[in-house]
């Protein structure tokens, strides 16, 4: 006689959960699955204050993560990046996470030379590199901000670009845009450089580092970018203006089809898995224990 | 060429750290001490070049290290950096037992340094700020009049906040009307730590996307 259903519900080998979850993402990346998605306001706040800066406005990105979170950093890094040189912003790269270089450099390869290359490295955009010291040096920043970056990222003396001309403290800049995995991160910038600067910040994290920024939005956070929906918002409104910029900027409006599938598959094991703890529960009471 | 070897290196251990799904074996322990020995060295190597170099040896002896590091041949020494290279080197009192309590002095100076700018700043940011962004009116009133959406958010948010303080007082019992509003209070957390896990699962769901994406990739060149 083969065993009742929530015994057999609860000895389901737990490779065939992962198995269920990898096809659940593999197969409708092969399909190109495509599903809609819609920005919400906290998104669309950021793209909205990116969309009102007038051109000239000086932007500061900092890309404080590494290559394990790429896969959701990126593509709203990228989308953000592409957008304020769309508007013609000057923009000034750096990074307080020691992994954040070569996240920048991709950053430059993909956006700053395919997208826009008659851009004059200096004058409209900078690569200032990575500086350690955490929350201490967005703190410098906020004091005197060419005594921390004495020069750019491949050792040119600072004052020599058109682009750090008039630039003394985080207080020069119209917006700073923290794409962070954790700490040192969008907390830091809230805290040391957007409060005290009296500078808008724009942030884009990992889905697992989001819950915690909630509470900063709206006051002390101008939008957050929360994990791959987040990008995908991003990307969704970007190439709703900017038609021409479909192609480069649907990264993870891509994989977010994969992701609904294996959410999809997940809810439904959170539901055999209760409806087995319902159906033992029962059965427990009909043998009186 | 370069990037091939690249593409097969980074698809064979992922598949390498996959393989633990099936059950624990050999190639995922290579992967994992590879991964762990290369990490520890990427760390070290580059903590050294961009930090210690460039913001410390740089400084102290600058026309030196100019060979080393252009960008800090220009500077003057700044005998000040002298201070951060003692301390620095107090710190590795550590490795002797006898001697140990020598890095105490550096380890006062760290955690000094980082509660006094710290204190100052989460006590703006993340303690008066947020107390300010939880004043809200109950009635939110907006161009033509009572804003509906409002009003329910900001009492969301003002109810959930003190709803979730009540639960954490424990200075009286929760019962009556304290009881109920900790209750509620219990209702606000649990929303809270759902979303939560909401989010992990979504990250942790993008990051498989990415890694069978650089997989399909890689399968593209092969195929």
């Amino acid at each position: 006689m083969s065993a009742p259903l929530h015994q057999r519900l609860a000895r389901v080998d737990r490779r065939l959960i992962f198995l269920a979850i990898g096809l659940s993402v593999a197969l409708p990346l092969i399909l190109n699955l495509r599903l809609a998605v819609r920005p919400t306001p906290i998104v669309t706040k950021i793209f909205d204050k990116i969309e009102s800066l007038p051109p000239g406005s000086r932007v500061l990105f900092s890309f404080d993560y590494g290559p394990s979170t790429m896969p959701e950093n990126q593509p709203m890094a990228e989308a953000t990046l592409r957008h304020a040189l769309a508007k013609e912003c000057r923009v000034y790269l750096m990074t307080i996470w020691e992994t954040g270089p070569p996240q920048i450099v991709r950053a430059i390869d993909e956006v700053v030379k395919k997208d826009f290359p008659e851009r004059v490295y200096g004058r409209d955009h900078i690569y200032l590199g990575f500086k350690a010291g955490q929350q201490g040096a967005i703190n410098a920043l906020l004091a005197d901000f060419k005594g921390l970056f004495t020069t750019d990222a491949n050792g040119a003396e600072i004052n020599s670009f058109e682009i750090m001309q008039g630039v003394e403290s985080i207080r020069n800049f119209d917006l700073i845009v923290a794409i962070g995995s954790g700490l040192p991160g969008v907390k830091e910038w809230i805290q040391f450089g957007g409060d005290p600067g009296n500078v808008p910040v724009a942030a884009g994290v990992t889905a697992v580092e989001a819950p915690l920024l909630y509470p900063y939005y709206p006051r002390q956070l101008l939008g957050l970018m929360g994990g791959l929906q987040g990008a995908a918002e991003y990307e969704t409104a970007l190439i709703a203006k900017y038609p021409h910029y479909e192609t480069q900027s649907s990264q993870a409006i891509v994989m977010m089809g994969p992701q609904t599938v294996a959410h999809v598959v997940i809810i439904l094991f959170i539901v055999l898995g209760n409806v087995a703890y319902f159906l033992e529960r029962r059965a427990r009471k009909k043998e009186g224990r | 060429m370069a990037d091939s070897i690249v593409l097969w290196v980074g698809a064979l251990l992922t598949l390498m750290i996959f393989s633990f799904l099936y059950r624990d074996n050999p190639f995922y322990k290579f992967a994992e001490h590879l991964f762990v020995g290369v990490s520890a060295a990427y760390w070290m190597v580059a903590s050294f070049w961009s930090t210690l170099i460039p913001n410390l040896l740089g400084r102290l002896y600058p026309k030196g290290l100019g060979a080393l590091l252009p960008s800090v041949a220009e500077g003057e020494p700044n005998l000040w950096y002298a201070i951060p290279l003692f301390l620095g080197i107090l710190l590795l009192a550590r490795l002797n037992e006898k001697t140990a309590w020598i890095s105490r002095w550096t380890m006062a100076f760290v955690i000094g340094f980082a509660a006094g700018t710290n204190l100052t700043r989460y006590l703006q940011s993340d303690f008066v700020a947020q107390i300010k962004s939880t004043i809200l009116p109950i009635v939110g009133v907006g161009d033509g009049g009572l804003d509906v959406g409002l009003t329910i958010r900001n009492v969301v948010i003002v109810g959930g906040t003190l709803s979730g303080l009540v639960y954490f007082f424990f200075s009286k019992e929760h019962t009556g009307a304290t009881g109920r509003v900790a209750r509620a209070g219990i209702w606000v957390l649990m929303v809270t730590f759902g979303a939560a896990f909401g989010y992990t699962v979504m990250g942790r769901i993008s990051l498989l996307v990415g890694r069978l994406n650089f997989l399909g990739h890689w399968l593209e060149t092969i195929f």
